[in-house]
């Protein structure tokens, strides 16, 4: 009883110290909420109307300043992905002006970008788009969605290992689109900033992309902030994940297989073993691989 | 005990092979007959464990570094490659990355059970060591290896990590010039990481290969921690061990998978999916989940060269163990104290890794200072001060005792020669 009270007196301590230093250094962003997305959970799977009417938000909105250098036009053609068509795709990259060459006048020249071509960047270096956007450098997106997080902190993140919680990349980027308000009075700015409420230290360089109706979506879906949040979101999911649908198929194929297969290899051991550890009864006779002794 | 059947060889050819290289009869005698206590339990399935996911890293390793391309302008877009348009790419590196932690999930396991059951103790004191060398040497593979994909944990852990050798008096800066093979982490190092990061793991085979023979020397430890005496108390290592390795290690894969399959970014962290920029500090550098304890340990003491002594000895005192634990008895089952305090150094090592991965500042570094000392404390003072204090329960006289026994009262059977009155 003693040892016990010793124990709990020693977690006390240690659990009052963290605590201690939690406070210390609370977090000073909001959290983003957590949506509900077509691609979470062991079934989960981009929905592919979804991933269009985002890629057309990041086309109209997004693509004027972010690049996705690490995609190709033939991306958008393969399964898993906003599932167009080849001729789609090819018309998509023939509204790209591509940079080629040399040509055998030893010269780099222009030319409609090809299917097999990658996202040309809006800007040819760092310093033209600093130069065009007041000293700021908007990141490439290609694998945004998984270069952003929010640390959930003790104890939600070993709960996320459970629920397969993996979107918090996504959960950020539509929070960070949607975040946008008026800074609270006494707030200071950073010269250029605006006020994002879940963006770290709240002063973020971007103007507020989106507003209500400013991309128009032909399925019916509503044409709100919210909901190009959700889209682009989804979107940059998949440009930086292409590969989740495939992933996630195999998974299933291989659950299934290890647990079947584990299920098997138990019932063998407590077949092998049966002979050995019946009743713990060492004088029973054994099996015949068994050395005599 | 009586030896073990020896390999007979049946054919002609196996007969011509046995006389020229005994290659059959070694196998048979080291995994086939080789006795393994019969009383083992789960815990003792980790280092079989730990050589499957060994071989899983390997495979992995080498098809990923047919792709991979060692240079700071390409290395974060050839691991993007991989990801994208390499066949079955994803998976390789996500096999890879999270087999990483997941090595290093079965090796802390292993050494934790060593330590609980006195694993360590005379006469396993160079499977031990040498254990701890593995240990070592799998610690700065997994750093190489997380170097690789340059991304920006990957740039300023190279450099912390590397900067960590300039605490060393009169020749530290000369060392970490010579390690970058440059003034600052650049192309050079990136080369020589990848470079290592290939051959060391052949390195650690062959010391596993030490390992192993040093384990078929002095054979294996046992929950009681009494060596088996009469051949019932042993059994073959095939099919016994075998069976039950397999079936736990069924078990390790499906969480395993769970992970590369369902979470694979769950244990990385998201700053290295974004290119090395030399020029932007992330606003918290950590490292890998797998090296918290230690980056706590470093970070709790304000003086640099102290912090890399700390760090540098908190593995290296492993190594000590088996002269720092003066007590005769293995098995902490039979060492009620050793086993609390053995308990609460796990839950500090825990705490350590907690606080690493936190900010240092205020309640933080205090709670990981006094976690250190429990660190220190528990190999310089409390091991060698139980040996001589504790009184420990009686041994059972042989392993067959103790599994015959099974839920009479310890206290029941006769006392035993290592017990301190």
């Amino acid at each position: 009883m003693k040892r016990h009270l010793r124990l709990a007196l020693a977690l006390a301590l240690a659990g009052m110290l963290c605590d201690i230093g939690a406070a210390a250094f609370a977090q000073e962003a909001d959290a983003p909420p957590r949506l509900h997305w077509s691609f979470s959970g062991p079934f989960g799977l981009y929905d592919q109307a979804q991933l269009q009417r985002g890629f057309k938000v990041y086309q109209e909105v997004c693509s004027t300043c972010h690049g996705i250098k690490l995609l190709s036009f033939r991306n958008l053609a393969e399964p898993g992905g906003p599932d167009f068509s080849e001729a789609q795709a090819a018309t998509i990259a023939a509204s790209f002006q591509v940079t080629d060459g040399p040509n055998d006048q030893g010269k780099m020249f222009k030319r409609p970008g090809k299917i097999s071509d990658y996202f040309p960047p809006p800007f040819p270096n760092e310093q033209s788009a600093r130069a065009a956007l007041g000293g700021k450098l908007p990141p490439d997106m290609s694998d945004l969605a998984k270069a952003r997080s929010y640390e959930w902190g003790f104890p939600r993140f070993i709960f996320d290992a459970f629920t397969m919680y993996q979107e918090d990349g996504p959960d950020y980027i539509h929070a960070i689109v949607t975040g946008y308000e008026d800074a609270p009075a006494g707030f200071v700015l950073p010269p250029g900033g605006q006020y994002n409420k879940y963006f770290p230290g709240h002063g973020i360089g971007m103007p507020k992309p989106l507003s209500d109706g400013q991309v128009e979506y032909t399925d019916g879906t509503p044409a709100t902030v919210d909901q190009y949040g959700r889209d682009v979101a989804a979107f940059l999911m998949w440009a930086a994940e292409p590969t989740l649908d495939a992933r996630k198929r195999l998974g299933f194929q291989v659950m299934v297989f290890l647990i079947v297969f584990t299920g098997l290899l138990y019932f063998t051991k407590k077949r092998v073993w049966y002979a050995v550890l019946d009743d713990r009864d060492l004088e029973k006779p054994r099996a015949p691989t068994e050395y005599k002794s | 005990m009586s030896g073990h059947p020896i390999y007979e060889p049946q054919s002609a050819f196996m007969k011509w092979l046995e006389r020229r290289l005994p290659i059959a009869s070694f196998a048979y005698s080291s995994f086939v007959v080789y006795p393994t206590p019969r009383n083992l339990n789960y815990w003792w399935t980790f280092g079989g464990i730990l050589t499957f996911m060994f071989g899983v890293q390997i495979i992995t390793g080498i098809v990923l570094a047919m792709h991979y391309t060692p240079h700071v302008d390409f290395a974060f877009d050839s691991v993007e490659t991989i990801m994208r348009d390499v066949n079955y790419g994803w998976l390789l590196r996500y096999l890879h990355a999270n087999g990483a932690s997941f090595f290093f999930v079965a090796v802390y396991v292993h050494m934790a059970r060593g330590m609980y059951y006195g694993s360590y103790k005379e006469p396993r004191e160079v499977l031990w060591i040498l254990g701890v060398i593995l240990f070592l040497l799998m610690v700065i593979t997994g750093f190489m290896g997380y170097v690789l994909p340059w991304g920006q944990m990957s740039f300023w852990a190279a450099t912390v990590i590397t900067n960590l050798f300039s605490a060393i008096p009169v020749v530290g800066s000369s060392i970490v010039t010579w390690l970058w093979g440059g003034f600052a982490v650049g192309n050079p190092t990136l080369n020589r990481f990848y470079s290592l990061h290939y051959l060391l793991p052949f390195v650690i085979a062959g010391v596993v290969v030490l390992h192993i023979w040093a384990l078929h020397m002095v054979g294996q430890n046992n929950p009681t921690g009494v060596e088996p005496k009469a051949d019932k108390e042993v059994v073959a290592f095939t099919p016994y061990a075998t069976v039950k390795d397999a079936f736990f290690i069924g078990l390790f894969c499906i969480v395993y998978a769970w992970f590369v399959f369902y979470i694979p970014n769950y244990l990385g962290h998201s700053d290295n999916y974004i290119p090395a920029n030399p020029s932007q500090t992330p606003t918290h550098i950590v490292p890998e989940w797998y090296y918290l304890p230690f980056y706590a340990i470093l970070r709790g003491i304000p003086n640099k060269l102290l912090g890399v002594t700390a760090l540098a000895a908190s593995i290296i005192v492993l190594a000590f163990m088996p002269w720092l634990d003066t007590s005769r008895v293995r098995s902490a089952n039979y060492r009620p104290l050793y086993r609390q305090f053995l308990f609460i150094f796990f839950a500090a090592v825990v705490g350590l890794g907690y606080l690493g991965s936190q900010e240092p500042t205020g309640g933080y570094v205090i709670a990981a200072r006094i976690l250190t000392i429990y660190y220190f404390a528990f190999f310089f003072v409390i091991l060698p001060l139980l040996g001589l204090f504790e009184r420990t329960r009686p041994l059972p006289n042989s392993i067959s005792e103790s599994v015959l026994r099974h839920g009479v009262p310890a206290g029941a059977s006769a006392p035993s020669p290592g017990v301190h009155a």
